[in-house]
């Protein structure tokens, strides 16, 4: 098992294009991510930001085509998972890399008994008999928390509620022990009180397992209760990347900035809540430069080049020429508005 | 006069029947909705939140009677919505509307956005019909969607877009209420700022009046004038947004304010305090409904009922340990 602290997954500049009427989607572009054992990663960013791809293609579910992967690798255990066989794949995928889905309602078929669905995933991954693996999913159960497991197992699902459906998720994910967990957006469909409830959970678990945790999310109040490390995606590529103390205490992408300020409940004393402006454009027509730059408030003629991730601080990186020495000492006074920041802009789309 | 109440609602009861076999023998009832009353003043937003199960979209349909109640009035401006005829109702629709809370699921995939807007306005008569067009455009604008949107396919906008063209669907019939389902949880945080945003304008500017149902209690913070908070068909405690905020009295109450994530890393909550799920609504927990997952709970609150007390005016707490009632109060009732 890895130490604490080691990088177990590392995505190297990968690339996840979609071939489309409308033209190349590139919804991953030159992203590079590490998840390291016993760490939480966040990956934040809008619907449409490339969160979920990433993901996906970490597992290989990247239909192909329409998907493909004209560059980078994702290399775990020094094997490179985009160069992998097939056959090795199925090895790798549920059981040392597991998953678990935004909406557990749709994640699990309607029409076997939950138990039989457990224990079919545990005999996948490992030599047991049917009775050995109902047992095991009778312990699996329990550590999620799930009360009197035994009756559970002859349950359907739609017999359970979300949470409860999605702790059978979590106990599925884990049976096999992976070292790495990705959860892709895991309490966005549940109450807010089932929601502390799974976070609670999978943090215990990560905790006890020493599992590394890529978990997709775009609620910063998730960050911050579950990340040691933060990476912002915007439209297909990371814009700030950060350990998670130094993205809170100074978020330095407008981006991310934006982000923060749309929180509801951050300011109490408004009652209007600051937006970012516009949305997220298609991946098709992501803009040239900054792909961010139409909707930033410090938009400047620079930003239609593209920018580098820049070291701004121990373990914080990111993507703005509002952080290059050379771009902000050409700057006039007059043009900066940096410290206008996210004032009332108008919300339209 | 601003504080009219433009909806009362009293005493509103929603009995489901569940219903098994062949002859669809009534085998017991859920009561979703179990005796709830409040008001909404003209040009204010009364909040509903709860979590999923508490009933809080019941209530919402059966305001609009997409629902029948099983008993209860339901006063919208002096007209007992409970027992409208149907072409009466049909009127009425006129000054309630809902918007729903899946922008995918609410809008017909077949219909460009002309087409849905126009056939309100046929339906219910709102203008002539060479002037379709430029009402729908004025509606548009008013949810800032560009003039382009009106021949489009719902397929063709995104979730946030999607909720604006809801709400412009509910403005065409020049309401007054607008029951708002949920509104914003199937949005991205950056999206919902901008629909809460829009929605806030357009009570300012319309003067709407919104009965907003939600279960994120940071969201309803910002819109909300008054808030009523639901557990398993229940009020279980109401009043201004500072009585709910700023000095929650009911442990559930404190429990959904305690489960909000606060974007702060170094402040991890000690442990999470509302354990397990919501129960069954079929077989609720005698007493309290809330005392088996309650951290306070005594003896009495797993056999007596609770009534909502006055604590002071306006704020209202149905809990035997923090608003005890005071010992006549059964007296009171019964007679």
């Amino acid at each position: 098992m890895a130490e604490y602290g080691d990088t177990i997954l590392e995505i190297r500049s990968l690339k996840t294009y979609f071939r489309t009427d409308q033209g190349i989607a590139r919804a991953v572009d030159d992203v590079s991510l590490a998840v390291h054992a016993g760490k939480t990663l966040a990956v934040v960013g809008e619907s449409g930001c490339g969160k979920s791809v990433t993901a996906l293609s970490v597992l290989r579910l990247i239909p192909s085509p329409p998907g493909e992967h004209p560059g980078g690798s994702i290399l775990f255990e020094g094997l490179d998972i985009l160069q992998l066989p097939e056959k090795a794949m199925r090895r790798l995928r549920g059981n040392n890399i597991s998953m678990i889905f935004q909406e557990p309602m749709t994640s699990m078929n309607p029409v076997f008994r939950v138990g039989n669905q457990i224990a079919a995933t545990i005999r996948l991954h490992r030599k047991l008999g049917w009775e050995e693996a109902r047992q095991e999913a009778i312990h699996m159960l329990k550590r999620v928390g799930i009360p009197a497991p035994e009756e559970r197992l002859d349950d359907y699902p739609h017999q359970l509620s979300g949470g409860m459906l999605q702790r059978v998720m979590i106990a599925m994910a884990l049976a096999s022990a992976p070292k790495i967990l990705i959860a892709d957006e895991p309490t966005t469909a549940l109450d807010v009180t089932i929601q502390a409830q799974i976070l609670e959970l999978l943090n215990k678990l990560r905790a006890e397992t020493g599992m590394g945790m890529m978990l997709i999310t775009h609620d910063l109040g998730v960050v911050a209760e579950t990340a040691d490390e933060v990476a912002v995606m915007y439209a297909g590529k990371v814009v700030e990347q950060a350990e998670v103390n130094a993205l809170f205490k100074s978020p330095r992408h407008p981006y991310t900035q934006g982000l923060f300020a749309s929180l509801p409940g951050v300011n109490y004393e408004s009652d209007r809540l600051q937006t970012i402006k516009g949305q997220v454009p298609a991946a098709t027509e992501f803009p040239e430069g900054c792909r961010f730059h139409p909707r930033c408030p410090h938009a400047m003629p620079v930003c239609k080049k593209e920018p580098d991730l820049i070291r701004v601080g121990n373990e914080h990186r990111v993507a703005c020429w509002l952080f290059d020495p050379e771009v902000m000492a050409t700057r006039t006074p007059a043009s900066d508005k940096k410290n206008e920041g996210w004032e009332e802009s108008p919300d339209a789309e | 006069m601003p504080n009219k109440p433009l909806l009362r609602v009293e005493n509103l009861v929603k009995h489901f029947a569940i219903q098994k076999g062949v002859f669809k023998k009534t085998s017991g009832v859920v009561r979703a909705v179990d005796d709830v009353s409040f008001v909404v003043p003209t040009g204010k937003t009364l909040c509903l939140v709860g979590e999923s199960g508490s009933g809080k979209t019941t209530i919402g349909r059966c305001i609009l009677r997409l629902i029948e109640p099983t008993s209860g009035i339901i006063d919208f401006d002096g007209v007992d919505v409970a027992t409208l005829q149907a072409d009466a109702l049909r009127r009425l629709r006129k000054d309630m509307q809902i918007i729903f809370q899946d922008p995918y699921g609410s809008l017909n995939p077949r219909m460009t956005v002309y087409n849905m807007l126009a056939e309100i306005l046929r339906v219910h008569n709102i203008v002539p019909r060479r002037q379709y067009r430029d009402r729908i455009e004025e509606l548009l604008d008013l949810v800032g969607l560009p003039n382009s949107a009106v021949d489009r396919y719902p397929h063709e906008f995104s979730g946030g877009q999607r909720q604006r063209i809801g709400i412009a669907r509910a403005l065409a019939v020049e309401p007054r209420l607008i029951v708002a389902d949920e509104p914003v949880s199937a949005l991205d945080v950056s999206i919902q700022a901008q629909i809460l945003n829009l929605m806030m304008d357009l009570r300012d500017k319309l003067g709407l009046t919104y009965l907003f149902i939600g279960h994120d209690l940071s969201v309803v913070r910002h819109i909300a004038d008054q808030v009523a908070v639901m557990y398993l068909g229940r009020i279980v405690e109401s009043g201004s947004k500072s009585d709910i905020f700023d000095n929650p009295v009911h442990p559930y109450t404190k429990g959904l304010l305690d489960a909000v994530p606060v974007p702060e890393p170094g402040r991890k909550r000690q442990s999470v305090e509302l354990r397990g799920d919501i129960p069954n609504p079929i077989n609720p927990p005698a007493g309290c409904h809330f005392h088996p997952r309650c951290p306070d709970a005594e003896a009495r609150c797993k056999l007596n009922d609770t009534h909502l007390v006055e604590l002071h005016p306006g704020h209202q707490v149905a809990c035997h340990v923090h608003a005890p009632a005071s010992p006549d109060y059964d007296l009171a009732n019964t007679n």
